[in-house]
């Protein structure tokens, strides 16, 4: 059996003991295989002496069992790392940040406590998913939407912690946004609950997020201050229909108009569903987008350039051929006569831009029928799925597949411009650090007033190759910020660079956290290192 | 240097994702847990725990990313659908979900306890030639 740091054998197997009393001898997990278990599937220091590993798993069945374990741990200084779902795949999955931490497994906490369809919420523990949700409301008849991310088996909390997105209207696509209320155990054991909650009987706890006085919900997000173990999540009532449009613009530097007239648009709220960015040019190219014709002669000499060195020529190749070279799905939910009025009107306002051309989208009355749900990306319509796996899976395209992925995904200016520069820059690190070099890229609009780019990397079993990824993946952080784009999430191995870069005022930020972090948590129990926050003592040791 | 190739082969493939992923709605997914295999009362333990727990992934439809990869492995040679084979052990089978496979990752016994795994194990090695 595995000992956590600085704990003694004695006190271990004393803890140990307490916990099967706590939660029953069969959820708590101390044999190498059961261990092995939490293993990061995904894990970039796979094999090495470096991976971050679990020495015990406990996994309670209630809140009480829950503060049970924490003051356990709380009193022989156990470090304990809580999962809801552990499948926070490309994040650190089901291993803590510290090695030889105990896993808090609450999966088993996997109850939906209300779904609301008057007042369009839902009140879940940590280890219910999107999948357990969907079902639910599908099961019940409830006409309400949840927002998945793309793996469905994720938890909502976990998700929402971690400030993961979705697709639906701005309102539900950022996560953590549309939560309302949280129960937290503390460090010490003690219950609490934000916003209204906080009132005993309180009517409105998932309506009314703040509640009265601070609103401290943001810092059990992408932190170490608490166990959350309810949570409350506004849902998108079933919208009366769906219709999505095409604009595309000719050449290269309508990608500033168009850009800025669709925030415009989606900051007016003409279009409510996540864009999409795309290029109909470059996706003639081949691996810029499935689907894509193939390119002939005159495109694949051009492609074979930098294509900064080309894009008037590219320009010229576009008009020629009449396709556009930049592109943006729009989509609208809402009643049907509504969705078809603000399409016309953002095609109005695309038109500002010479040569921009229009194709009209999917049209669906809402709910969808199954045949139409096989005719759809899903995500789109509140339905969980695993399709994102896809990518990275063995295919013919890809016939020797890696073992998972980890994202840098930085947050760039939601702007023309700033993506013209990003790609520049990201052209040019790739080419510093011998990676592949994209022709292209563009960001994903999850966010409506900033964009977010995301670079996959691929995990192997190789531990050469997962080193060097893991310095480039560092070096691109870095990079990113020099030009002052930082990272919105990231794995356990490049958490503390990643926190390293939020440095304003000789890091008076991560000072703030640390200072919360030794008055809530003094024996540093919960997560040490998550999201590059220590507790004092391991900072000490640290040097 | 092999191996040093096929990673890069992947890398370029994933720094790609932030220009694959516009193309969303030209893309046909369909997803049969999410229209009609929400087990009804009475099913078999094990195609209950494999309807819930692994065909998501291993289901039939478009966009069912453990089906496209058998496919891709076997070409046919055996069915890409896990609940369609007959040369399945309950001992690889298990192996597989305790261990993961390529981006498949581990399941935890919170997850799929031992005793649903022997149900899933026993449901996909029902049709096995004795």
């Amino acid at each position: 059996m595995k000992i956590p740091p600085g704990v003694s054998a004695g006190d271990f197997a004393d803890a140990i003991k307490q916990f099967e009393d706590a939660v029953g001898k069969e959820w708590v997990f101390t044999s190498d295989e059961d261990v092995a278990l939490y293993r990061d599937a995904y894990s970039p220091f796979w094999g090495e002496a470096d991976e971050l590993v679990a020495s015990a798993a406990v996994a309670p069945d209630t809140v009480e069992q829950v503060q049970k374990v924490v003051r356990i741990a709380n009193h022989y200084k156990i470090p304990i790392y809580p999962v809801s779902t552990g499948k926070d795949l490309g994040y650190g999955g089901s291993a803590p940040t510290y090695s030889g931490s105990v896993v808090l497994d609450l999966k088993r906490m996997n109850r939906i406590l209300e779904v609301n369809e008057q007042n369009a919420y839902a009140l879940v523990e940590p280890g219910v998913s999107y999948f357990d949700l969907y079902r639910y409301i599908q099961e019940k008849g409830i006409k309400l939407w949840v927002d998945v991310p793309d793996p469905g088996w994720g938890s909502p909390i976990g998700n929402s912690l971690d400030r993961g997105g979705g697709y639906l209207t701005a309102l539900y696509r950022n996560h953590f946004d549309s939560h309302c209320g949280m129960e937290v155990v503390l460090a010490n054991g003690e219950l609490m609950r934000t916003g209204m909650g906080a009132m005993p009987g309180a009517q409105t706890w998932q309506q009314y997020k703040s509640g009265f006085g601070p609103w401290i919900d943001g810092m059990f997000s992408q932190s170490n201050f608490g166990v959350v173990t309810k949570m409350g999540f506004w849902l998108l009532p079933q919208p009366d229909a769906y219709l999505s449009g095409t604009v595309m613009v000719p050449k290269h530097e309508d990608l500033i108009p168009m850009i800025d007239i669709l925030n415009w648009l989606e900051n007016t709220n003409c279009t409510t569903g996540m864009p999409f960015l795309g290029s109909p040019l470059l996706s003639r190219g081949g691996p810029l987008s499935a689907g894509g014709p193939p390119p002939d002669a005159e495109l694949t000499a051009l492609l074979a350039k930098p294509i900064a060195t080309t894009l008037n020529e590219l320009d010229a190749y576009a008009q020629k051929k009449g396709v556009g070279f930049f592109s943006c799905t729009l989509s609208f939910y809402g009643a049907a006569e509504a969705n078809a009025a603000n399409w016309e009107f953002a095609k109005e306002k695309f038109s500002a831009i010479p040569g921009a051309k229009f194709v009209d989208g999917q049209s669906y009355k809402l709910p969808l029928t199954d045949e139409q749900k096989g005719n759809v990306n899903v995500p789109l319509f509140g339905i969980p799925s695993l399709r994102m796996f896809s990518i990275g899976a063995r295919s013919e395209a890809n016939p020797t597949p890696g073992n998972g992925h980890i994202w840098f995904a930085p947050i760039i200016p939601r702007t023309g411009e700033a993506i013209f520069e990003a790609n520049r820059v990201f052209t040019d690190a790739a080419k510093e650090l011998n990676l592949p070099v994209p022709s292209f890229s563009l960001p994903t609009c999850y966010w409506e007033r900033g964009f977010i780019y995301l670079f996959g990397f691929p995990i192997t079993h190789d531990i050469e190759a997962n080193k060097r990824n893991r310095a480039a993946f560092d070096r691109l952080v870095q990079i990113a910020a020099q030009h002052g784009w930082g990272e919105y999430r990231t794995a356990p191995a490049h958490q503390a660079s990643v926190m390293d870069t939020y440095s304003f005022n000789n890091h008076a930020l991560l000072h703030f956290h640390e200072t919360v972090k030794d008055a809530i948590d003094p024996n540093g129990i919960l997560s040490a290192g998550r999201y590059g926050i220590w507790p004092k003592h391991l900072r000490e040791a640290k040097g | 240097m092999k191996k040093l190739g096929a990673c890069l082969v992947v890398a370029l493939a994933f720094f790609l994702v932030a220009t694959a992923l516009p193309a969303q709605e030209a893309v046909s997914r369909s997803s049969a847990w999410t229209t009609s295999t929400t087990p009804s009362q009475g099913e078999p333990r094990g195609y209950v725990q494999y309807t819930n727990d692994c065909s998501m992934c291993h289901g039939e439809g478009v966009g069912k990313p453990g089906t496209l990869a058998l496919q891709a492995k076997y070409k046919g040679a055996v069915p890409a659908l896990l609940d369609k084979r007959t040369d399945l052990t309950q001992a690889l089978i298990k192996q597989y979900v305790r261990n993961g496979i390529s981006i498949m990752p581990i399941f935890r016994k919170t997850e799929i306890s031992d005793a649903d795994l022997d149900a899933i194990a026993a449901y996909l090695t029902r049709n096995n030639k004795p």
